[in-house]
C-alpha cells in the first residue's frame, strides 16, 4: 500500500531581491531537499527554529506552491504530474489549519458558511444537507450546533481554532496538515484542541504533519519527526527515539533548550551561542557549523549527507561523537 | 525588608458596559534577590496588576490597594517627580514586544544613553562607556559598532536584549520582565532566560518573571503566584507548587501540560472556558470548572489566606495525596 502523503527530495528556492542601490536578485532556499513517507493514522512532527522552512514545506505538502524540484505524491498520484483535474481532486484529501486563530476566519462570515466553504467549492451539495454536516462536525470538535448562526468574533481563540479544525475536516480529508495549530493558546484550551485533534484522527484515520516549535506537544503527539534548520532536515526518524537519544548536535541543543516542569525530562542544557545565519547567505559545509560544539575542520568545507545511522537519518559528520556526549 | 509590598491590589476598568475589575486582590511581597514568576492563563491580570506597580495604566484604571509600597514610598500618594525617580531607574521592566517598546527611529546606543541620562545624569564619555560595557554584558557581540544600529536592522532576540540592557541600565533594584521570551526560539529563549538569571545572581536585584511557560517557570523561578480570572488563587514556593499544588485550578493546569500526561491516551483538561467580564459566577470564580466544589464554593467567595510565604483562594484544597486526575 502506498503512504498518504509522500515527499520525495522536496526543494522550493524564493528568488529574491537584495535592497540597495544594485538591486542584484538571488536564491533563498527555503527548503532544501526534504523527503518523508506518512501513512494513514499517523503523525509527523516538522520541528526547526524560525525561517528553517516548515511553512514552506507545509505549502508544497498542500499544493498551494510547486516544488521548485523533487515530488510530492497524494495517496501514491503526483498530482503535479497531472492535470488540473486531478491536482482540484487530490486537493479534497488534504486540508490545512494554521496558527493564528484570529486571522484564519473570515469576520463577515457566520460560523455555518466557514465550514460549509470547502463543501460549497468542491461537492454539489444540497444546502440543507449541507448543513447537517456542518452541524454535526460543531459537535464533533465539541462545540453547539446553534454556533452555525453565529459569527467568529463570538468566539475565543480554542473555540476559533475548533472552528478551523471542523472546516479542515469536513470534507473528510485523508491528510491534515497543521502548522502550529495551538501555538497561540493557552495550556489548557491547547490539551483540549490536541485531544480533539487526536480523537478525530484516530476517527478519521489521518495522516497528520504537526509543525510545531514547541517540542513538550510534539514529543507527546509524534510518531516521527523531521528537524530542519536553515531549510535542511537534520535529524529524522521514530519520534520517541529521537526524543530519548537526540544524535544530530542540533536536534541536542533544541532538546536541551526546551524547558521541562519534571526534572527527569530536563536534558543538560547546551549552550548554543550566536544566532541564526541569513537564509540568503548559509554558511558552507555544514550550515549549523557556525553553532555547533562538536565542530572540526572537515564541516566548514564539506555538506554532510543525510545518511541512516543509529537507525535513523542523521546528517553529521560526527555524530557518533555527538552522540557519546 | 520587603522591597515591594502590596495587600489587596484591585484594578478596575471603565469600559462601555460597565466597570470591570481585572485585578481581584493580590498579595505580592518581593524581596531582594527573589525571583518571583506570576503564572496564569491569557487575560488573568499579570500585566495589569505589573502595570499597576509601574503607574503605566491608562486613565480608565482604577487602582486601590490596601498597601503598595516600594521601599516604605507608597505608590498610591507618591508624587509624580518622586515615582519618575523610581520607576526606571529602581524598578524597571521589559515587555513582551521588544520591536514595539524600542524607538524605531533613534539608534540603540542613543535610547539606552537617553536613559543613563534621565536616570544617572552621566556625561557623555560616561554614558557611552556604560552603553558600551551593557551591550556586553548582555552578550552583544562588537557593542561598539552595534550602538549606532537601529532596531530594524537587529533579530528579535538582539532587540530583547537591547530592552533587557536598557532596563538594566541604572542597577535597579527590581526588574519586572513580562514574557521576555515568548516571541523567541527556544535556543534564544534559553539564552535570554539564562542571561537573566546571571544578571540577578550578579546583581543581587530581584526579579519577577511573567510567563505562561511551565518550564520557565519550573527552571528558573523562587516562588510562583498563581492567576484566575483576575484572581490570585495560590503562592507556593516552586517545588511545591509543582510537586503538591494546593489549589484546585494550578492542580488542574500543570495536570493539562503535555510532557505530564506522556504515559496517558489523552491530555487532563479543565473543561469549559474561563469566566469573562459579564458571567463572572457568584461564589469561588473557578467554581463551574473545579472538580473539587462543594455547595459553600457557589455560595461565598473564598478569601486569600496566607501563612508564610504559601498563600491560597480555596474552601477544599487538593489534598497532596488525591490529584484528581
Ligand atoms: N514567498 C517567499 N519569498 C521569499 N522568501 C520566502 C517566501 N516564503 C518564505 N520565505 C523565506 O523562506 C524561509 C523559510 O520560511 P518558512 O515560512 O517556511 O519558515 P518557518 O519554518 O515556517 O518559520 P516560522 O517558524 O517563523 O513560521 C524564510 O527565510 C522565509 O523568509
Ligand atoms: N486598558 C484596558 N481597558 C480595559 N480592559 C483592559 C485593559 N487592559 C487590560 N484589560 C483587561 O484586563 C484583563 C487582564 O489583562 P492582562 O493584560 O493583565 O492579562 P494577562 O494575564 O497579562 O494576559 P496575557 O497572558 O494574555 O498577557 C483582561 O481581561 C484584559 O482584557
Ligand atoms: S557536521 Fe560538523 S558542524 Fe555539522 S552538526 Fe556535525 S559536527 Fe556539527
Ligand atoms: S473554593 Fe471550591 S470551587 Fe473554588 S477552587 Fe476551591 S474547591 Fe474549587
Ligand atoms: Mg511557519
Ligand atoms: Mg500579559
Amino acid at each position: 500500500m502506498s503512504a498518504a502523503i509522500e515527499g520525495r527530495n522536496l526543494k522550493r528556492y524564493y528568488p529574491v531581491k537584495d535592497r540597495g542601490i544594485f538591486a542584484k536578485s538571488s536564491i533563498l532556499k527555503a527548503l532544501d531537499g526534504a523527503s518523508f513517507s506518512l501513512e494513514s493514522g499517523k503523525t509527523l512532527a516538522i520541528v526547526g527554529e524560525s525561517g528553517c522552512g516548515k511553512s514552506t514545506l507545509a505549502r508544497l505538502a498542500t499544493m498551494i506552491e510547486k516544488p521548485t524540484e523533487g515530488n510530492i505524491f497524494i495517496s501514491g498520484i503526483d498530482p503535479h504530474a497531472n492535470n488540473g483535474a486531478e491536482i482540484s481532486r487530490l486537493r479534497q484529501d488534504i486540508q490545512m489549519i494554521f496558527q493564528d486563530p484570529y486571522g484564519s476566519l473570515n469576520p463577515r462570515k457566520k460560523i455555518g458558511t466557514i465550514i460549509e466553504e470547502p463543501i460549497v467549492i468542491n461537492r454539489k451539495m444540497p444546502a440543507a444537507e449541507r448543513r447537517n454536516l456542518a452541524e454535526s462536525m460543531l459537535s464533533k470538535v465539541g462545540l453547539r450546533p446553534e454556533h452555525y448562526d453565529r459569527y467568529p468574533h463570538m468566539f475565543s481563540g480554542g473555540q476559533r481554532q475548533r472552528i478551523a479544525i471542523a472546516r479542515a475536516l469536513v470534507l473528510k480529508p485523508k491528510i491534515l496538515i497543521a502548522d502550529e495549530p495551538v501555538s497561540a493558546l493557552d495550556i489548557s484550551i491547547q490539551a483540549q484542541v490536541l485531544n480533539i485533534l487526536m480523537d478525530l484522527q484516530e476517527e478519521m484515520n489521518l495522516a497528520l504533519v504537526f509543525i510545531s516549535h514547541d517540542l513538550s506537544v510534539v514529543r507527546r503527539i509524534a510518531d516521527q519527526i523531521m528537524v530542519m534548520y536553515l531549510g535542511k532536515v537534520v535529524e529524522q526518524g521514530d519520534a520517541k527515539m529521537i526524543f530519548d537519544n537526540p544524535s544530530h548536535p542540533y536536534t541536542q541543543a533544541l532538546l536541551g533548550a526546551t524547558p521541562a516542569v519534571d526534572p527527569k525530562l530536563r536534558r543538560e542544557r547546551v549552550k548554543l551561542t550566536g544566532e541564526l545565519p541569513s537564509p540568503l547567505n548559509p554558511p558552507t559545509g555544514c550550515a549549523f557549523h557556525t553553532r555547533c560544539r562538536f565542530v572540526q575542520d572537515k564541516c566548514s568545507t564539506t555538506a554532510p549527507k543525510l545518511e541512516m545511522q543509529f537507525e535513523r537519518q542523521v546528517a553529521c559528520h560526527f555524530a557518533e561523537i555527538a552522540m557519546k556526549n | 525588608m520587603s522591597l515591594l509590598e502590596i495587600r489587596n491590589l484591585c484594578v478596575d476598568f471603565e469600559t462601555v458596559s460597565g466597570s470591570f475589575r481585572a485585578v481581584d486582590g493580590v498579595d505580592l511581597d518581593i524581596r531582594e534577590t527573589d525571583i518571583l514568576s506570576i503564572v496564569g492563563e491569557s487575560g488573568s491580570g499579570k500585566s495589569v496588576s505589573m502595570l499597576a506597580v509601574m503607574g503605566l495604566l491608562p486613565w480608565t484604571a482604577k487602582i486601590t490597594a490596601d498597601k503598595m509600597e516600594f521601599e516604605g514610598h507608597n505608590l498610591l500618594t507618591i508624587s509624580n517627580k518622586a515615582r519618575r525617580n523610581i520607576i526606571g531607574r529602581d524598578i524597571a521592566m521589559i515587555f513582551q514586544e521588544p520591536m514595539s517598546s524600542l524607538n524605531p527611529c533613534f539608534t540603540v546606543g542613543f535610547q539606552i544613553a537617553e536613559t543613563l541620562k534621565q536616570h544617572l545624569h552621566l556625561d557623555r564619555k560616561a554614558r557611552r562607556k556604560r552603553t558600551i560595557e551593557l551591550l556586553d554584558l548582555v552578550g552583544i557581540p562588537a557593542p561598539e559598532e552595534r550602538i549606532r544600529a537601529f532596531p530594524h536592522q537587529l533579530s528579535g532576540g538582539m532587540c530583547q536584549r537591547i530592552m533587557i540592557a536598557m532596563a538594566i541600565a541604572c542597577y535597579p533594584k527590581l526588574l519586572i520582565a513580562d514574557e521576555p521570551t515568548t516571541a523567541l526560539d527556544v535556543t534564544i529563549q534559553a539564552q535570554i532566560i539564562d542571561l537573566l538569571v546571571n544578571l540577578q545572581n550578579e546583581t543581587g536585584m530581584a526579579l519577577v518573571l511573567i510567563t505562561h511557560d511551565m518550564g520557565v517557570v519550573a527552571e528558573t523561578a523562587k516562588r510562583v503566584i498563581v492567576m484566575y480570572a483576575g484572581q490570585q488563587v495560590e503562592q507556593q514556593e516552586v517545588e511545591g507548587l509543582f510537586n503538591s499544588p494546593r489549589h484546585p485550578y494550578t492542580n488542574a493546569l500543570l495536570n493539562a501540560l503535555p510532557e505530564r500526561s506522556l504515559d496517558l491516551d489523552r491530555l487532563p483538561t479543565i473543561e469549559g472556558v474561563v469566566p469573562g467580564a459579564g458571567d463572572r459566577p457568584d461564589g469561588c470564580l473557578f467554581s463551574p470548572r473545579c472538580k473539587f466544589v462543594q455547595d459553600d464554593c457557589r455560595a461565598n467567595i473564598p478569601p486569600l489566606k496566607s501563612t508564610g510565604v504559601n498563600a491560597l483562594r480555596c474552601f477544599h484544597p487538593v489534598d497532596p495525596g488525591n490529584l484528581g486526575i
